[in-house]
């Protein structure tokens, strides 16, 4: 019962806000639970791993068993003998069909580049079964260097994706509930000012940005040894300008919706987009020249492209600069934006 | 001379469908408690929100304290206390969290543990918003419009829904507002009871408009009437059956039975069963009780105050 002093309404507003939050079972579970299943599930699936063999088949015939044989030396292929060859080939069972009789023919879809694999390496083995002699002898060197694992791009992108996810739910659900609950009218009616409420929703995120910014670097590094190349502050220092992007576009999101359902409708058209092309799970490269700019002109673009250069490509602060200045800009106007338009009740 | 607590003037808000309030008057003096009185959807939270400063008016001159909303908000806003009538605390918090939140709004005001003290909510201090009883989260909400130690104490439907035991807790605690800093309630209520037991003065509204103003005893009176028989036949009385009655002011139907306003029972009450014999009616039911503001209510608008 220790009385303590009580401090500005921004700091108590804050301070109510990250208590209530600390208390809220499911919404824990969705910002550190979630996010580090994700990492676990698809950081195995995408271990790195030598590549499948490719299967292919040997129609039944008087070759055929001399051709399995060859074929059975090579470490790329998993040939069998196959009585349905055209079925198996059309259903992707098989990924080239050789022919069982004497006129050696290969059957197969050149658009395919797995079947672009299996008739190089048949033709290989056929042709040295056959008697073929190499006249050069490459020697290999094999790399696996560390910051170029799948899962050295996804943690950075699952990392963005958090920020973005709690920064817009973590603002905009609690305003859209405490309009829902008229508590933003029960506010209205104290001398708080607006200014304070809506900037101590900034505030108590920076408090979880270190949670679970921090619980998800750890978990990279101590499960998969995913390192954070460069400077630890500059990353900090980033992550506290992304909250601040997606908290003002959180609270431009909830700033008129007066259910919860209108807000999660207008959050998901907001962040779907970003999920799919903002480089989370993976590059963006792969889309169209014409829609990069605009690709990377979205917020979760801009801190996932820092992100990875920061933590994979040890980037300095000056090099990521133009993009946090970007974020700080999109955070500003969403955050005026929200401000001017908000309804209290 | 001191001005009013409160005044308004040709008050005027219009929704879409409904004329909420239609100019209105209303005069509150420093260190009354003013009832607004009326069914629902009469027009009196939008009454309230207007003299609070959430609601612009469409027309109308409002003054608080004699300042206007325009130009002195921060001001009025550290003077006054609210209790709305929907509010939700956030159930996470526990009761004296969310009573320091409140306090740190305002530039004065008690310390939030004493409140919580001269509420009976000490024992709960620790708990959560979202598990105390109706009672206790009422005075929580009181203690919230009371911790910015305000001149005027805003109140709209502070009872509704509470058990009695509850309701008389909150009325001690608004006669200990008046008692020790001298301060203006207005209160909104349906219950006729909390308005004649609280209130200095009465403001009965009903579609936007005033239609009785005075102190709880004025308001009777005009009655005419100390006492209301209310009776039901078989067949029913024809309307002008009792008018003539000596000593009875008025007939009016009250749902399934007939309400007679009569000066003196023992007069009134062998007469009215004459009367029912002499139609050839069959007495069903006769109940009697002393006049009370729901009757003037009923009197006035031929409606009931609670029915919907």
């Amino acid at each position: 019962m220790t009385p303590s002093k009580i401090g500005p309404p921004i700091i108590e507003l804050a301070r109510a806000r990250t208590k209530e939050f600390l208390r809220e079972t499911e919404a824990i579970f969705w910002v550190f639970g979630f996010p580090l299943l994700l990492a676990l599930v698809l950081g195995f699936a995408f271990r790195d791993k030598a590549p499948d063999r490719v299967p292919v088949g040997i129609a039944a015939g008087p070759m055929a068993q001399q051709r399995l044989d060859a074929l059975k030396k090579s470490n790329a292929l998993q040939p069998r003998i196959v009585t349905d060859g055209d079925d198996a080939l059309r259903h992707g069972r098989i990924s080239l069909l050789v022919s069982g009789d004497a006129a050696l023919k290969y059957q197969f879809d050149p658009t395919r580049p797995d079947a672009l694999t299996a008739r190089s390496a048949v033709d290989d083995a056929l042709q040295r079964a056959a008697g073929r002699r190499d006249p050069l002898a490459p020697s290999q060197a094999f790399v696996h260097e560390q910051g170029a694992r799948y899962i050295d791009f996804l943690l950075p992108g699952l990392l963005g994706m958090n920020l973005m996810g709690t920064g817009m739910w973590g603002t905009g659900f609690v305003i859209v509930n405490a309009r829902m609950k008229k508590l933003l009218k029960r506010f209205i009616a104290t001398p708080m000012r607006k200014r304070d409420y809506v900037l101590s929703h900034f505030l108590s995120r920076i408090v979880f940005l270190v949670l679970e910014v921090g619980v998800l670097v750890a978990f990279g590094w101590l499960v998969f040894g995913v390192r954070v190349n460069g400077a630890v502050g500059t990353l900090a220092l980033l992550c506290i300008v992304g909250g601040f992007a997606f908290s003002g576009l959180g609270l431009l999101t909830a700033s008129r919706a007066r259910t919860i359902e209108a807000a999660s409708g207008l959050m998901n058209l907001i962040m779907m987009p970003m999920w799919l092309c903002s480089g989370v799970f993976f590059s963006y490269e792969r889309f169209p020249d014409a829609v990069k700019p605009m690709i990377k002109a979205l917020p979760l673009t801009l801190l996932n492209d820092a992100l990875r250069g920061v933590m994979n490509d040890a980037m300095t602060l000056a090099q990521i600069g133009p993009k946090m200045l970007w974020l700080v800009v999109w955070g500003l106007v969403t955050f005026t934006a929200g401000v001017k338009i908000f309804r209290w009740q | 001379m001191t001005e009013a607590a409160i005044s308004c003037r040709d008050l005027r808000k219009y929704f879409a469908d409904v004329k909420a309030v239609d100019g209105l008057d209303l005069t509150v003096e420093r260190g009354e408690c003013f009832g607004l009185l009326g069914p629902n959807g009469a027009g009196k939270t939008t009454t309230i929100e207007v003299l609070e400063g959430l609601t612009t008016p469409d027309s109308g001159d409002v003054r608080v304290l004699g300042m206007t909303w325009k130009e002195n908000e921060r001001e009025l806003r550290e003077r006054m206390g609210v209790s709305l009538q929907e509010t939700q605390l956030a159930e996470k918090l526990t009761t004296y969290e969310t009573l320091r939140l409140f306090r740190s709004f305002y530039r004065n005001g008690p310390d939030p543990d004493v409140l919580l003290h001269e509420l009976s909510l000490d024992e709960k201090r620790n708990a959560r918003v979202g598990k105390l009883s109706g009672g206790q989260k009422q005075r929580l909400t009181v203690a919230c419009a009371l911790v910015g130690d305000p001149d005027i104490l805003f109140l709209d439907e502070p009872t509704t829904g509470l058990d009695p035991q509850s309701r008389l807790q909150l009325w001690e605690v608004v006669a200990q507002f008046r008692e020790q800093k001298g301060g203006t309630v207005l209160l909104t209520t349906h219950y006729m009871e909390e308005a004649q037991r609280l209130c200095d003065r009465i403001a009965i509204v009903d579609h936007g408009h005033l239609i009785a103003l005075g102190t709880p005893a004025d308001l009777i009176a005009k009655l005419e009437a100390r006492n209301i028989i209310e009776f039901t036949s078989e067949p029913e009385l024809p309307a002008s059956a009792c008018a003539d009655l000596p000593g009875c002011h008025g007939m009016a139907k009250h749902g399934e039975a007939w309400q007679l306003r009569v000066d003196s029972l023992a007069e009134a009450v062998p007469r009215v069963i004459n009367v029912i014999e002499r139609n050839g009616a069959k007495l069903l039911t006769l109940s009697t009780h002393e006049a009370t503001l729901e009757d003037l209510f009923v009197s006035l608008t031929g409606r009931e105050l609670r029915d919907t």
